[in-house]
């Protein structure tokens, strides 16, 4: 089968691709696209690793078709860091350090961002609600809390 | 997932039309459901017809106390349009609570109403608001939408295009929440109109959700959380699941009762 084309945002540029109706965003993103940031944790839309931007609005890509991306913006873990210059986030994971497996760090850090930009001065309680659609198995959630309180300090300053 | 044919419309009738040319096609608004139970294959239509860029299914209209939402809207959208908030803050904070980020980005009132998962947050609003709802053939009571277990008035070929209702003067929604789904072990809405009390109760009953009448019989007496003294839905009707028993269930019922008529009071 042909497939359907689909012309779309991915981090500012203009990506062109054809995927088959059955295709996850998320599968178009990793095999098709090579950005293979966001992971497949369940599938399910429960743990968030998948988690990606699309028009400005934190999703899970795993419950996404590649066919619902036509001609909307979609933001990815590969464009948080400018070049070499990481994201204040991304930064403040590595100092607090919020990670230890890793697999669930993009969704996290993607999450964080969607939550900073609606919210740039969040209680605790306000990150763990923010934040309740990612899981993380290995940290036990309080120093992504932590590294998320001290990100946001930081670009408020900015 | 398996292979599939996938249609986006562009308008109700263009909905429509697609979904008639498809073997066993369904719609998808958000697909915050059907995605998942269609990769476990739950559900395995041959089409998907996509209505998520319908504008005219799109947005919340206030106008005094009647409010009118889009099918298309989204359980962000609701949770944080200011209009809406005004007149029935209930409904925002129903939302606002809703599943996780993820999930209220894109999954849509007239998806969540027209799916009635038994342990869904909307259907206890409908009910509780007395909502109309509107599909793009006729207008349903909410009282008679909800007919079952994922089971509704809806005939194929119908979409829910939108909900109306009147702001009640006092309103709120208190539910004892699954901590991983966030799905209701127990909700309760309870709203005080001009013509009395209703109480609708989701995530507990047997056939779904449900209306409380003696509660409700009781609290358009006295519209104070002490008027529910006693008051106990038997746990017969109730489910018993992993989660919680018929009869926690029923104790859960009348604490979130109470506790709705407190907030809304305050």
């Amino acid at each position: 089968m042909a497939g359907l084309a689909v012309s779309t945002t991915i981090n500012g540029d203009s990506v062109e691709y054809l995927c088959q109706p059955d295709e996850t965003l998320l599968d178009v993103l990793r095999d098709r696209l090579g950005l293979t940031g966001a992971k497949e944790g369940c599938g399910t839309g429960d743990c968030g690793a998948c988690s990606i931007i699309l028009d400005g609005r934190l999703v899970c890509s795993c419950l996404v078709l590649g066919a619902e991306a036509e001609g909307r913006r979609v933001e990815t873990i590969e464009g948080m860091a400018d070049g070499d210059v990481l994201h204040p986030l991304q930064q403040k994971f590595i100092e607090h350090a919020a990670l230890q497996c890793g697999i669930c760090t993009p969704g996290f850090l993607i999450a964080a961002k969607d939550l900073l930009a609606r919210n740039p001065d969040p209680t605790e309680e306000e990150i763990r609600f923010g934040l309740a659609g990612n899981l993380c198995r290995c940290t036990g959630y309080d120093k992504i809390v932590r590294a998320v309180q001290d990100a946001a300090s930081v670009m408020r300053a900015a | 997932m398996y292979s599939l044919n996938y249609h986006r419309a562009s308008s109700v009738a263009d909905a429509v039309k697609l979904q008639k040319k498809g073997e066993d096609a369904k719609f998808v608004s958000g697909g915050m459901t059907l995605i998942p139970a269609m990769k476990s294959r739950l559900a395995a239509p041959s089409d998907l017809v996509d209505l998520a860029h319908i504008a005219e299914m799109k947005g919340i209209k206030v106008s005094g106390k009647t409010v009118t939402i889009g099918g298309g809207t989204t359980h962000a959208e609701v949770a944080t349009d200011a209009k809406l908030k005004a007149v029935c803050p209930a409904l925002s904070y129903l939302a606002s609570h809703i599943g996780d980020p993820h999930v209220r980005h894109k999954g849509t009132i007239g998806g969540s109403i027209a799916n009635n998962d038994p342990a869904a947050d909307y259907p206890a609003a409908m009910l509780a608001l007395g909502a109309t709802i509107i599909t793009n053939k006729r207008e349903i009571a909410a009282d008679k939408f909800f007919t079952g277990l994922f089971e509704t008035a809806l005939k194929d070929g119908e979409i829910v295009t939108g909900v109306s209702f009147t702001a009640p003067a006092q309103a709120a929604y208190e539910k004892f929440r699954n901590p991983a789904s966030r799905y209701a072990i127990v909700g309760v809405f309870v709203a005080k109109g001009k013509d009395g009390v209703r109480v609708a109760v989701t995530g507990a009953g047997d056939e779904g959700v449900f209306r409380a009448k003696g509660m409700e019989a009781a609290l358009t007496k006295s519209f104070v959380p002490a008027s529910l003294d006693g008051l106990a839905i038997p746990a017969s009707g109730l489910m018993s699941d992993m989660h919680a028993s018929a009869e926690y269930r029923s104790s859960l019922i009348t604490v979130m009762a109470k506790r709705a008529v407190a907030k809304a009071s305050a």
